[in-house]
């Protein structure tokens, strides 16, 4: 399956910017056998003095671009197609999570892919006691880690209220958790806190969801703007497993991967630095469709 | 010996030291510096005991306080944070030094410097290829878990260049005579400049016994380590600079001190900038490119857009500078991993592991309880055992989050420790409380013994690692090594590294005959620091206008006016602000800016002279007592007086002593323009047709000119002798004119200013003032006109901080 995506991201600022600089994480990463990046342009308006791209630790791409001079408005366009290749059937590898625990404190690999990088505490992430007895109530240490990463995402779908006007990006989870609603990042960040209060690894994970369902399903909650949803550690024999808990699902080919990183803070679409007097609105446009 | 003339003496005469004597035997310590375990002076300690034994309380007590003085005069202090509320403190100058010899400091070296090496290979590992925790000698957590651990900094490692370039180390003494380090300080040393400050204080306090003692001399190191500065940048096109938190962090004054004695430019994350992938610093003169930093951020704060994005002290594009091999710095950004508390646990096996055998100075003894072995040690030892976050960087002693294990307060039992520490042991470490050697420390007019531990800084050279012989030593506070912190009133000492034979004597100054012009950082001005220079010209000013304005109004209500009478009340309306008819209220308005001064003063102490920085402090000082003591009416013009004596000393200061630098035009032009606002402010409302009888007179007086007026017209004040006097005349220093040619001359000389007929907006708008001040003549020139002028002056301040300052 091939998709199209367009991103558009603008930022007005209420006075004009100078000596700016962002770092901009948008474009869908190359994964073997699962998806591939075939064509992109990516854009910003002005155009940036200086730009220039790099792979950070969790093998994000992001471009670095800077602005010197006086701008009132950036925005950030991009144009790709991604191949997505359907998922492998589902069998279920993963060890209780006690093994689980054993699996990952022996580990001795620093690389990307470790488990060792996603126990928490993260820098937006901090241990909540609401969120891990929440965690705790639905724990059965009988079943597999797999069954427990889906019987928790199902839970906290069925618990909180997708609600666009709820939270906003800086809001942390256990206050989105005490409010019962929130965004995908909300959902997120909620049931990653969740799974390492139980000692299961889990990360953040950016990227898109396709627009439209296919034809006779229903149309998923977080189209509006980029998706984000969790990956959690299944063990050295099953590895990740990748969930959206906004709508309780198993990720398959309805998903396209920008990052994977500890929290919102690793993969942010745009991090950016300028000096400014005023506040800035920031709009983000996404269409994903399906060309092929 | 110190001195060959005296008499035979015996120190144990002296009260001091007997009384010292018996709290060793006492034991109040276990091991102490000074006294032998037979209760002897050490050999290396005999004289300078037998120097002080000679000295009476009065004598001793007038030394330190010379001491004190120097340490207040120059500027060092230490600010102190409490609640939110940061105040400066003075420097807790232990009177009394710490005394080693120098084999035994040769031997504290050479352990030392094999840590360091120890410590580079370490870094260079972590953020290199991980051999240490792939091949199973270091837990993977204790990186991936590590928030001083910098995912965008791996792969320096790779870089051929060493990662590590100063460092200090914390060491202590244990009872067994060892010395043991406490912690290793990478990420901020703020030792050196501290060190050589104590070394200048205890020259004062002891100054017949410094010239015969074989003191090692502190000062060779600072030349070693500034050539080391110098060698790192190398080739590359750019300056060295000192990147400091700014003004509100602790060790601010030592920052400056350091900037300042080594010739770095000193500079804030807000002076700097990249551009092009380079690091530049916005000075007035435009931006220059940096290409060595000597940082003493917190590694995480140096760059907003890569590291910790609430971070207000670094600049964005900083990492991506380091990457593009553009920019260096020392020590390497990330270096405070090594901080880490639990990293202690695991390298003693590295070091064994790597060298064959253990290091030859062991640090405290810590246990990381993610391992079950290490962890039941802790369990098994929790008599005797400390636990605290195993990321955390302080030392446990220091550390008031610390956990005692053996006291009842925290109520575990065994199981439940175990249970505990089981859960969430890879966040914790556990270490043995440790007993630390006293050295003496005078409190209340009599010795005392005090835990104490060593503080010692080296640097990289050419040949190897250079350790400063001697400096720093901190002292606690009381018979606890816990109250070692500055922060917990613990005090600070000199080390003496003592030699049987002479000594070198290297000199501060340099031995070379001809004067090497120095290479250009003294000449760049970051725009920050020209801010700062320009708001102390203006802040001083307008506290010394509103002392003559609050002098005037005093002279009148003591001669007998009431506040409600037309004079008093017409200055409070149209000059002061509709301040209230208080005292109180009246002087605020001239001790606010005078404090404003000082901050602003204080951000720049590396480029304002210290005499200059002693007058404002005294000033500020003055007008606090001021507040505090009650002064009556009619006394309130003298003591004023008093005041502007001192306020004018520090403008003449400024005049007479400061170099001529674009700093100094900066801060003359806020001088100049601030001055000729205020006038221009007094004119408008003394010659204003509502002004009431004696208002020309007021003018006069607060012009500081009535005797000038008296010499140049032969008529009593009228509007257009005052008009001419204050307002036009180009002779007069305190008229509006006199300053407005100033400011063209001062603007004329700044950098960036287009030569030919292209003129600058400030220099534009100044010129033009000029000349309408110089063709207008007195009969012709009316209140609306000053207010005007008032107006066209904060115009050029405001040319001037958009092309200079922003």
């Amino acid at each position: 399956m091939i998709y199209s995506i367009r991103l558009t991201i603008t930022h007005l600022y209420n006075q004009p910017a100078a000596n700016s600089r962002h770092l901009i994480r948008v474009l869908p990463k190359t994964i073997a056998n699962r998806q591939h990046l075939t064509t992109h342009l990516l854009q910003v308006f002005p155009e940036p003095d200086a730009r220039s791209e790099t792979v950070d630790f969790f093998e994000t791409t992001s471009m670095a671009c800077a602005h010197t001079d006086f701008h009132a408005e950036m925005s950030i366009r991009l144009a790709c197609h991604v191949e997505v290749f359907p998922p492998a059937p589902w069998l279920d590898l993963s060890p209780d999570v006690e093994q689980l625990c054993r699996e990952w404190q022996a580990s001795c690999d620093l690389s990307a892919r470790s488990p060792v990088h996603f126990l928490g505490p993260s820098p937006r992430l901090q241990p909540d006691p609401a969120i891990t007895g929440f965690a705790r109530d639905l724990f059965d240490p009988s079943q597999s880690t797999a069954a427990n990463v889906i019987r928790l995402g199902q839970a906290l779908h069925d618990l909180m209220t997708f609600d666009a006007t709820a939270t906003h990006v800086d809001t942390e989870a256990p206050e989105a958790f005490a409010l019962r609603r929130g965004v995908c990042q909300d959902f997120s960040h909620i049931m990653i806190l969740a799974l390492q209060a139980l000692g299961i690894p889990a990360a953040y994970v950016s990227g898109y969801l396709r627009t439209l369902p296919p034809e006779g399903g229903i149309k998923l909650e977080g189209v509006d703007a980029m998706h984000a949803w969790v990956r959690a550690w299944c063990g050295e024999d099953h590895g990740w497993i990748e969930y959206d808990p906004t709508n309780a699902t198993l990720i398959g080919s309805d998903h396209v991967v920008v990052g994977y990183g500890r929290d919102y803070s690793d993969v942010s679409p745009v991090r950016g630095h300028l000096r400014s007097s005023g506040g800035q609105k920031n709009t983000q446009a996404v269409d994903v469709a399906i060309v092929g | 010996m110190p001195d060959p003339h005296s008499q035979p003496h015996d120190p144990w005469q002296s009260d001091l030291l007997r009384g010292y004597a018996a709290q060793v035997a006492a034991g109040a310590a276990h091991n102490d510096e000074m006294l032998a375990r037979d209760g002897t002076v050490k050999p290396v300690w005999t004289s300078f005991v037998d120097h002080l034994a000679k000295l009476s309380s009065d004598e001793l007590a007038s030394r330190f306080t010379r001491g004190d003085q120097y340490l207040r005069d120059a500027g060092v202090l230490y600010r102190q944070y409490d609640e939110s509320l940061s105040t400066e403190r003075e420097w807790p100058l232990s009177h009394i030094p710490v005394v080693l010899g120098e084999d035994e400091w040769q031997k504290i070296t050479e352990g030392l410097i094999e840590r360091a090496e120890l410590l580079e290979y370490v870094l260079r590992d972590f953020y290199g290829d991980n051999t240490l925790v792939r091949s199973g000698q270091l837990p993977a957590t204790l990186l991936s878990q590590n928030p001083a651990w910098l995912r965008p900094m791996l792969g320096v490692g790779a870089s051929d260049a060493n990662l590590l370039n100063t460092l200090s180390f914390e060491i202590g003494r244990g009872p067994d005579g060892k010395w043991w380090v406490i912690s290793d300080l990478i990420e901020a040393p703020s030792t050196a400049g501290f060190a050589i400050e104590n070394r200048i204080a205890m020259t004062r306090v002891f100054p017949n016994f410094f010239s015969g003692a074989n003191i090692h001399r502190l000062a060779g190191y600072f030349k070693v380590f500034q050539q080391t500065l110098f060698e790192l940048k190398g080739r590359a096109e750019g300056e060295i600079a000192l990147l400091s938190p700014g003004p509100m962090n602790q060790n601010y004054a030592e920052h400056a001190y350091m900037a300042r004695y080594l010739g770095l430019l000193l500079v804030e994350g807000e002076d700097l900038i990249v551009q092009d992938g380079t690091a530049m610093v916005r000075t007035v003169a435009g931006t220059k490119p940096i290409s060595l930093l000597w940082t003493r951020l917190p590694s995480a704060m140096f760059d907003p857009l890569e590291l910790n994005p609430a971070s207000m002290l670094g600049t964005p594009g900083l990492v991506q500078a380091l990457r593009d091999g553009r920019l260096k710095t020392v020590n390497m950004v990330g270096a405070g991993v090594l901080e880490t508390r639990a990293l202690m646990a695991f390298l003693p096996k590295i070091a064994r592991a790597r060298l064959g055998r253990g290091l030859a100075m062991p640090n405290i003894a810590t246990w990381w309880c993610g391992q079950d072995i290490q962890r039941d040690h802790v369990v098994e030892n929790r008599e005797r055992m400390m636990v605290g976050d195993a990321f955390s960087t302080r030392p446990l002693m220091a550390d008031p989050s610390t956990t005692y294990l053996n006291s009842d307060a925290n109520g575990l039992s065994a199981e439940e420790l175990a249970a505990m520490l089981q859960r969430d042991g890879r966040n914790i470490v556990g270490q043995e409380a440790v007993t630390l050697s006293t050295s003496p420390a005078f409190e209340n007019g009599e010795l005392v013994p005090r835990p104490m531990c060593i503080r010692i800084s080296m640097g990289r050279t050419e040949d190897g690692w250079a350790v400063m012989p001697g400096g720093y030593a901190r002292v606690s506070a009381g018979a606890d090594a816990k109250a070692l912190a500055m922060q917990q009133g613990g005090k600070v000492a000199d080390v003496w590294v003592t030699s049987p034979h002479k000594v070198q004597t290297p000199s501060l100054l340099s031995q070379e005959t001809h004067a090497i012009t120095r290479s250009s950082t003294h000449a760049l001005l970051p725009s920050r620091a020209a801010d700062n220079l320009f708001w102390l010209g203006r802040y001083v000013e307008r506290s010394e206008q509103n002392m003559r304005l609050f002098r005037a109004y005093y002279a009148r209500i003591s001669d007998g006016a009431d506040h409600a009478d037309t004079v008093p009340a017409y200055m409070r309306a149209q000059l002061m602000e509709n301040v209230a008819p208080r005292a109180g209220a009246i002087a605020k308005r001239f001790a606010a800016p005078l404090a404003l001064g000082l901050q602003s003063a204080s951000r720049i102490s590396d480029r304002f002279s210290p005499d200059g920085m002693m007058a404002l402090r005294a000033l500020v000082k003055q007008v606090q007592l001021l507040d505090r003591r009650p002064v009556a009416v009619d006394d309130i013009p003298v003591e004023i007086s008093s005041l502007l004596r001192q306020i004018t000393g520090f403008a003449g200061l400024v005049h007479e002593n400061m170099y001529r630098s674009d700093g100094w035009r900066f801060l003359s032009l806020g001088l100049s323009l601030e001055r000729a606002a205020n006038m221009c402010a007094v004119l408008a409302a003394c010659t204003d047709d509502a002004a009431p009888a004696g208002a020309l007179d007021l003018a006069l007086e607060v012009g500081d000119s009535v005797v000038a007026h008296r010499t140049r017209f032969l008529v009593w004040a009228n509007t257009a002798s005052v008009v001419d006097l204050l307002g036009l005349d180009p002779q007069n220093p305190r008229s509006v004119r006199y300053h407005i040619s100033r400011a063209k001359d001062h603007i004329a000389h700044l950098p960036r200013q287009e030569t030919g007929h292209i003129l600058t907006q400030a220099a534009r708008l100044v010129m033009t003032l000029e000349t309408r001040l110089s063709t207008r003549r007195a009969e012709e020139v009316t209140p609306e006109f000053f207010l005007q002028i008032r107006k066209d002056i904060w115009d050029i301040s405001d040319a001037l901080n958009e092309y200079y300052l922003v």
